[in-house]
């Protein structure tokens, strides 16, 4: 199964990768919301990856008994997903503040030199 | 000691609150501190005489060799009477000479601040600290040419000067670290002990070669030498201070100064030599071509230096004898020369001796001061000059074989074309007819002209009477070079012999260019045509290659689009990657730790993959926020089959939130256009799969290293006994890293109050362009 993640992985970080290059500020926000994804599923899968042993101690026990999922791994991704929330929805924000302004989604736009200003 | 040494430097500091004070009728208060400087170091002439040296040693920076000592002998005296007593007679100078300047005080601001650096590069004993001294008169120097900071031409002069002072100080930085290293110790009183091991090492020509360049490129040597032509743009008696009688002299005192510890080689003598007499020949030559007065005494300065650097050369007890008489006649009759075109230029307003004629009539002391400056530097019998001239010839008779000829040889060339450009600048201004234009001018204030007045006396008083001066500064000067008794009193008159005939040769041949070469803008401009061959213009031509190689390289790589700077940065990321790969062997993959695969993940590994194609070519920009989130579910998905609740939980919500929000804001947006054509794409997907295969890799190879669980282990251990709680990742978020899960709540929070804020906020009309 390893494998098959490790494929994922690398389609999340191309197709990332290849939405950062374009001149789309909405694709560009999207291949973000790709590039964390895939650095998430590198985490979990570089931390090992257990089958339906959650890391949750039974009721009655004070201690695990069994083998149980790395808990480490997911309180970063935990981490990573609420963090890379806020980026995406502030983004959001700025970018539809950014097309009202300029009446354009391409980045090209925006460049602006400063001699152009005075 | 290191009061006197900092003074300068803590006055400097004064006068920015306590300079405005100075602008006026105080200003020559200034001087006081290099006429008590002159005297605390007078103070120790019986001392040296005695044969005895003064050390001084205060730690700084011990763990990295960097210490206050300073160290003071017969050398190091010289040098500081020099500094300080032009410097006390260029103070009052100025006085007079920018009189009610508004920057007056930063004037004397600087000079301070160069009159402390100049002392501590001659007093230093410890090599870095010589260096850091060293620096600091290269910028003060730096300020001082471009003190008229309105006038281009000025500025630019004060950057090639900089530039060139600098560069040469890194070079001449790497020589002493290296000559410190190797001898263990960086002060230099000490590195003389260690001296053959120094000349036996094998990086002893590297050591030669960054001393030489920072020592030629401080003492404007060939080719380094044009930057002093340039800084002639300073106010006059920076010109007569920094450019002639010291500064530039660093590098000579450098080479004393360094001469028992690194010279008495081959190595040493032969480029000293050549490099010198070139300098000498070379630049003598073009001095007499200049119509500007202080282009010519800029040209023969940089003779005197070649000519110095040719002695130190020569490295005899003779010649070395000399150079320490040279140092002081030459600083006394240029400095003098030089207050004295600063007169003329400030009186009549021109500084072209094609049009100076006569001034003596009005401005009679300096005339005074000019001609017997100029005929100290002719060598005329009862002037100090006369023995410098005397002594460079002997020293220059008794080396060895065939170089008896060509360097006697090389020296008379020079000093008849010195003598010349000495009476074009001392002599020729003066005399003849006064123009009509100049029957106005009034005889300046006393300081003006009293300070070179007394330069020139000096010459001929020394002249005359060597005897005042020869035990006290000469024999000690040339001791520290030479590191063995000297004791050869100076003498008037050597008796008719070889040296004496030279003299007259040099006096009469001189004599008769002079007469016989008018000056004049035609013969100027002729050498001038020659310019293109000139170190300056090929520097000068290497800078510009610089700027547009800059040019093009900024345009090329920083042209502004992100797209572009990304692309860069990940193909180098590959590339380096890639080169580690091939170099690293191949990546295994063990097969025996995997996990089984199930339909289940197999399918939804399928749709994933698809969401990222339909994310990555859809145009529509509603199907690309519909398929990431689908995308984002199937990582969810992964999270439930993996034990992991918690992260399925928080993407699910977060996916959903991501969506409602994105066609909340993004729906009434217009389709994507294509920007992009066919081949940029292709381009662009080749640079992304090979990313994506990088990461993979990475990866791969990540997996098969062994995982470290001590502190999961811990986690899962104490979760309960600890914290309570059940669930470990929350136990972990809440409880053991509980800060900084506040922080994150924090960061959420600021995001949340933009969002809100970009929501509400309405531009006025005039706020949106």
């Amino acid at each position: 199964m390893e494998l098959v993640l490790i494929i994922l992985i690398a389609v999340l970080y191309a197709g990332g990768v290849f939405l950062l290059l374009r001149r789309s500020m909405v694709k560009l926000l999207i291949g973000i919301t790709l590039l964390g994804n895939g650095a998430n599923l590198l985490i979990f899968l570089l931390g090992g990856i257990t089958k339906g042993k959650p890391p949750v101690i039974d009721s009655a026990a004070k201690l695990f008994t069994d083998i149980y999922a790395d808990p480490i791994p997911q309180a970063l991704i935990l981490t990573a997903i609420v963090i890379s929330f806020g980026i995406q929805s502030f983004a959001i924000v700025l970018l539809k503040r950014v097309y009202v302004l300029v009446n354009s989604d391409d980045l090209d736009d925006l460049n602006t030199p400063e001699e152009e200003d005075i | 000691m290191l009061l006197a040494v900092l003074a300068g430097l803590i006055v400097s500091i004064l006068y920015i609150p306590l300079g405005k004070y100075l602008r006026g009728r105080l200003a020559v208060l200034a001087a006081l501190l290099p006429i008590g400087l002159f005297a605390y170091f007078a103070s120790f002439i019986p001392t040296i005489q005695a044969g005895q040296h003064v050390h001084f040693h205060h730690p700084w920076v011990p763990s990295l060799g960097i210490n206050l000592d300073f160290h003071l002998d017969g050398l190091s005296l010289l040098f500081s009477l020099l500094i300080t007593g032009i410097g006390s007679l260029v103070f009052l100078y100025t006085a007079s000479y920018l009189k009610g300047h508004r920057y007056l005080d930063k004037f004397y601001g600087y000079l301070c601040l160069f009159m402390a650096s100049m002392l501590g590069v001659v007093l230093s004993d410890n090599v870095l600290l010589l260096f850091i001294f060293w620096e600091l008169t290269s910028i003060s120097s730096f300020f001082l040419i471009g003190f008229n900071n309105d006038d281009a031409a000025s500025r630019k002069s004060s950057i090639i000067a900089l530039c060139i002072t600098m560069g040469g100080g890194f070079f001449l930085m790497v020589g002493l670290i290296l000559m410190g290293h190797l001898s263990g110790n960086y002060s230099i009183q000490e590195m003389m002990s260690t001296n053959e091991y120094l000349k036996s090492h094998a990086l002893y020509g590297l050591i030669l070669l960054l001393v030489f360049i920072g020592a030629f490129t401080k003492s404007a040597q060939f080719p380094f030498h044009f930057w002093l032509p340039g800084a002639m743009r300073a106010p006059t008696p920076v010109s007569a201070y920094l450019h002639s009688a010291t500064m530039v002299k660093a590098g000579i005192y450098l080479l004393a100064r360094l001469q028992p510890v690194l010279g008495g080689t081959d190595y040493w003598m032969y480029p000293l030599i050549v490099v010198g007499g070139i300098t000498m020949v070379y630049s003598a030559f073009h001095s007499i071509f200049r119509t500007d007065l202080k282009s010519i005494l800029a040209y023969s300065t940089i003779a005197a230096l070649g000519m110095l650097v040719f002695l130190i050369g020569i490295g005899t007890a003779e010649s070395l004898l000399a150079a320490s008489v040279f140092i002081l006649v030459h600083a006394l009759y240029k400095a003098s020369l030089f207050l004295t075109a600063g007169v003329i230029d400030h009186e009549t307003g021109t500084r072209d001796i094609t049009q100076l004629s006569g001034l003596r009539k009005v401005l009679m002391p300096v005339s005074i001061a000019g001609i017997l400056a100029a005929l100290s530097s002719a060598g005329l019998p009862f002037t100090f000059g006369f023995i410098g001239k005397d002594l460079i010839y002997e020293a220059t008779l008794h080396t060895a074989g065939i170089l008896t000829a060509i360097l006697t040889g090389l020296a008379v060339l020079t000093n008849i074309l010195l003598l010349c450009a000495g009476f074009l600048a001392g002599i020729r201004p003066f005399t003849g007819k006064l123009p009509d234009r100049f029957h106005g001018i009034h005889l300046p204030h006393g300081l003006l002209w009293g300070a070179p007045l007394l330069l020139a006396v000096l010459g001929v008083v020394f002249g005359c009477a060597p005897f005042l001066v020869d035990g006290i500064l000469f024999n000690p000067a040339a001791e520290a070079m030479y590191q063995s008794a000297i004791d050869s009193p100076l003498k008037i008159w050597h008796g008719f012999n070889l040296v004496l005939l030279l003299s007259g040769i040099t006096l009469v041949v001189g004599t008769l260019l002079y007469v016989v070469r008018k000056p004049s803008a035609a013969s100027l401009a002729a050498i001038e045509r020659y310019n293109y061959l000139s170190p300056k213009h090929i520097i000068g031509q290497l800078a510009r290659y610089a700027r547009k190689i800059s040019i093009y390289y900024t345009g090329t790589l920083h042209n502004g689009y992100l797209r572009v700077y990304l692309l860069r940065i990940i193909i180098t990321t590959v590339l380096l990657f890639a080169i580690r790969l091939f170099m690293g062997g191949p990546i295994r993959l063990s097969i025996d730790h995997l996990s089984p695969i199930s339909i289940y993940e197999v399918v939804v590994a399928a749709i994933l993959i698809a969401a990222v194609y339909i994310t990555v070519t859809a145009s529509s920009r509603l199907t690309v926020v519909v398929a990431t989130s689908v995308l984002g579910y199937c990582v969810c998905l992964l999270f439930v089959f993996y034990s992991a609740p918690d992260l399925a939980m928080t993407q699910f919500s977060i996916d959903t939130l991501t969506v409602v929000l994105f066609v909340l804001v993004l729906f009434r947006l217009p389709p994507f256009l294509n920007f992009a054509n066919r081949r940029t794409r292709i381009r662009d997907g080749v640079v992304a799969s090979a990313f994506g295969l990088m990461i993979a890799l990475v990866a791969i190879q990540v997996l098969n290293q062994p995982i470290d669980t001590e502190v999961s282990q811990f986690y899962g251990d104490n979760a309960y006994t600890l914290a309570k709680g059940r669930n470990v990742v929350n136990v972990i978020l809440v409880d053991f890293r509980g800060l900084d899960t506040m922080f994150e709540i924090v960061v959420l929070s600021i995001a949340a109050i933009g969002v809100v804020s970009l929501l509400k906020l309405r531009l006025k009309a005039s706020e949106k362009e």
